[in-house]
């Protein structure tokens, strides 16, 4: 009894000791907090990679890539059939995406990624970082008349920060359509007006003329007026001739029938990265929006590879808010893309593919079927890896970064033990006397060493309790404080353009933030265990002699 | 006092030596030291002629090098560590020139130190109010009632010093043992604390050891033994020592 009433007298009377645990209050906060948003920074990373890539990939070596899929994904059910849920097949090349913003050529570097529309939804959560709501329950190439969502559907805000997504679409396209016209005739009115004063335009401007040129003249010679295009454009019957249009000469006979107004081209999904980009604001400016044509070179599956373009309509975006990603990827219809690239061997109508996306069912061992299939599929053709595996020097980086940082940060509680170790020799020192008259009084060396274990352990369990409501109350408060951060400092302390999240993660995982209180605690208590002994050593009768 | 009655306290050939570097120093050299129940006797002698090493080895709290002690015809200079802590904290209670009150407990708190000390939490908290009425009985019968939560530093020596010895008594001990009680304090004190300690000996038939250097302390003993070079010189009753 006699040791928890010390215990307590001594604490009150001695809070000097109540300083030596600040740095364990600092120490416990400061780990819950990095862990906490690092694990939240980790697990979104994680699940959007897991999101993006399937389970296991299955992929050829070679960029024509391997033929009859169904074969394959039948051989793959053979090898690892219980654990597989879906598959479906992927054509993946670089290619050169390019667009037109004010005139000026836009080109970006591109994985051009063929998907099966049905199935690749059921592989991934690729569904999910879609923006228009339908295409997020059933994807589809076809434009759509509106509806996409201008409020980011994967943040918790509720403020439209995309207002251009607002008219995307059709009437997107149409107005486009008629804004073109409307600048066509004015400029061709110009032209025959100052015909002999004008110097001939620039290359890029004419080109492009020339193709607003041809498609509209094949509106007007072709397709009957929509009801909702206000008037038939009247063209200029020379520029549609024009010999020099190179992609007119590309697709004749599409480009002919083809109205804008009413038709889109092949859809594509590009990563909104590619599309848009954040200002300070917070809103995001789109360069390209669904319903406009964008140009897209790639190469063929033939020896050696030929550079080929063709014009798509964007019609969606993907957003997986990992700007590796959303900056790097653009989706199409897989059978387009087989056909345009000549993977569809003509005899027998068979496709290539150059990966399969395998879904595996919940819990089930990814290394072990990776493993299954690598036995089965020999390796110097094709490569399975998990999805682990593809993102695997990214996610080892995080995990070594927060070891390092774990480390680092449980040092600052050890540096905290010395100081408990140091202020503990000084009581005992201190309470000599104290600990002889205990003696003389029949207390045993135990229940004097326990005298300051219990102290010690006191002291690291409020450290650890402080540092533990602290650090939970900025873990939790993550956001609010960066924002008054700002506001106080005037300087962006986390820039969602770079994540695309809009806040801060974190996720508190009351398993780590456990191992850290015990962590903090078990220093505490083992640096009062020198002093502890000390004091228990001590011998009565000179201890009764100290003063 | 009664020969026939067998001995509380019986000391023999006690030895003890302290060591420091190469010197050795012989404090006490085979003391034999014998205490009846109820009886009150004075050991005198100079300072530094081991009267305070060998309260320390009857009270336990140091090992002899050789001899024997037996309490109550048993042998207790061989216990365990754990035996002996706990004789000290029934059978013996000790009393400094210094008080040794704890600063961080007051009057009472100081009192029930030794129960506190037997007791764990739960036992304490049932035995908890008896053993306040008793610390508190004896406070107040040591003049101190009033005072049961004054922290020892605002008490007067002599206060302190009967809070010791409230302390020592509450337990119920075999035998007290007083290390110079009255060495701190001024004549008119010392001589109340005296005259407490008589009181107890007397009315409660308490067995004391007192140890002193002041001859006129000593006399209030029913027996003085003097400790000289190491060892007991002469056993008389006080009245006869004082008359010879
Ligand atoms: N721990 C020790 N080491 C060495 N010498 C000691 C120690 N304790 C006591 N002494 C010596 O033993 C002698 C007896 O001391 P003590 O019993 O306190 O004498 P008294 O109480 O009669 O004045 C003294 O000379 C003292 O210096
Ligand atoms: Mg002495």
């Amino acid at each position: 009894m006699y040791k928890l009433l010390l215990c307590w007298r001594y604490l009150r009377t001695r809070w000097i000791a109540l300083a030596s645990i600040v740095s364990v209050t600092l120490g416990v906060a400061t780990m819950i907090v990095v862990n906490s948003v690092m694990a939240g920074f980790s697990y979104e990373m994680q699940t959007r990679i897991h999101g993006i890539l399937s389970d296991l990939v299955f992929e050829s070596h070679s960029l024509s890539g391997f033929q009859d899929p169904q074969w394959h994904m039948d051989e793959i059910r053979r090898a690892a059939g219980s654990d597989i849920v879906g598959m479906t097949p992927t054509v993946a090349v670089p290619a050169m995406l390019n667009f037109q913003v004010r005139g000026q050529w836009v080109t970006r570097q591109i994985m051009f990624i063929g998907i099966d529309e049905a199935s690749h939804a059921h592989v991934s959560d690729f569904g999910r970082y879609l923006q228009h709501p339908g295409n997020r329950t059933q994807l589809s190439f076809g434009l759509r008349e509106g509806g996409y969502d201008t409020v980011d559907s994967q943040s918790d805000t509720t403020l439209p920060t995309r207002p251009a997504l607002e008219g995307a679409g059709w009437p997107h396209r149409r107005m486009r359509v008629e804004r073109e016209r409307v600048w066509r005739e004015k400029l061709d009115a110009d032209r025959q007006a100052t015909h002999a004063a004008t110097p001939v335009p620039t290359d890029s401007t004419r080109s492009v003329d020339q193709q607003v040129d041809a498609v509209l003249a094949a509106t007007s010679a072709d397709a009957p007026a929509a009801a909702t295009v206000a008037a038939t454009p009247a063209t200029d019957p020379a520029a549609t001739g024009k010999p020099a249009d190179p992609f007119r000469q590309a697709r004749p006979e599409e480009v002919t029938r083809m109205d804008p107004a009413q038709e889109q081209f092949t859809g594509i999904v590009p990563g909104i990265g590619l599309a848009s980009f954040r200002d300070t604001s917070g809103i995001d400016r789109f360069l390209v929006l669904p319903g406009d044509d964008v140009k897209i070179t790639f190469p063929t599956s033939g020896t050696p590879p030929k550079a080929v373009s063709d014009t798509f309509t964007v019609v969606d975006f993907y957003e997986s808010k990992m700007s590796e990603y959303d900056s790097n990827f653009v989706f199409v219809p897989i059978a387009d893309l087989q056909r345009m690239r000549g993977m569809i061997e003509p005899q027998t109508g068979i496709a290539s593919v150059n990966s399969i996306q395998i879904k595996l069912r919940e819990g089930a061992d990814l290394n072990q079927v990776r493993d299954r299939l690598r036995k089965v599929f020999p390796a110097d053709l094709y490569a399975v890896s998990t999805w682990r595996d593809k993102q695997g020097p990214l996610l080892a980086a995080v995990d070594m970064e927060m070891s390092v940082l774990n480390i680092l940060l449980f040092l600052i509680i050890a540096v905290a033990g010395f100081g408990i170790l140091a202020i503990f020799f000084m009581i005992v020192v201190e309470k000599t006397r104290d600990i002889g008259i205990l003696k003389s009084l029949g207390a045993s060396a135990g229940g004097i060493g326990s005298i300051f274990l219990g102290y010690g352990l006191f002291l690291g369990m409020v450290g650890a309790g402080a540092g533990l409501a602290l650090g939970l109350a900025i873990a939790w408060n993550i956001n609010r404080i960066r924002v008054a951060v700002e506001w106080l400092t005037g300087e962006q302390v986390f820039d969602p353009s770079i994540y695309y999240f809009y806040r801060i993660p974190s996720i508190i995982d009351p398993f780590t933030v456990a191992w850290i209180i015990v962590g903090a605690v078990g220093i505490a208590v083992a640096s009062s265990v020198l002093p502890a002994l000390r004091a228990a050593r001590l011998h009565p009768v000179e201890a009764l002699r100290h003063d | 006092m009664t020969d026939a009655a067998p001995p509380l306290l019986r000391v023999r050939s006690l030895r003890k030596q302290y060591r420091s570097g190469d010197t050795t120093l012989e404090v006490l050299r085979g003391v034999d030291f014998d205490l009846a129940a109820g009886e009150f006797v004075s050991v005198v002698g100079q300072s530094g002629s081991g009267k305070s090493t060998l309260l320390h080895l009857m009270g336990l709290l140091d090992a002899a090098d050789a001899g024997e002690i037996e309490l109550d015809g048993v042998r207790v200079d061989g216990l365990s560590t754990a035996g002996r802590d706990r004789l000290r904290n029934t059978a013996i209670g000790m009393v400094f020139q210094s008080y040794h009150l704890l600063p961080e407990f007051d009057a009472l708190e100081n009192v029930l130190a030794p129960l506190m000390v037997r007791y764990g939490v739960l036992e304490w908290l049932r035995v908890r109010g008896a053993a306040r009425a008793q610390a508190r009985g004896l406070l107040d019968r040591f003049g101190l009632g009033g005072r049961l939560h004054h922290k020892p530093r605002q008490l007067s020596g002599g206060e302190m010093q009967r809070v010791a010895i409230a302390r020592a008594l509450v337990t119920q001990p075999r035998v007290l043992l007083a290390d110079e009680p009255t060495g701190n304090l001024d004549e008119a004190t010392g001589a109340g604390i005296l005259e407490t300690l008589c009181e107890l000996n007397r009315t409660d038939g308490l067995s004391i050891v007192l140890v002193t250097h002041d001859a006129a302390v000593a006399r209030q003993a029913d027996r003085i033994v003097r400790l000289a070079a190491g060892r007991v010189e002469d056993a008389l009753p006080a009245a006869q020592r004082l008359a010879g």
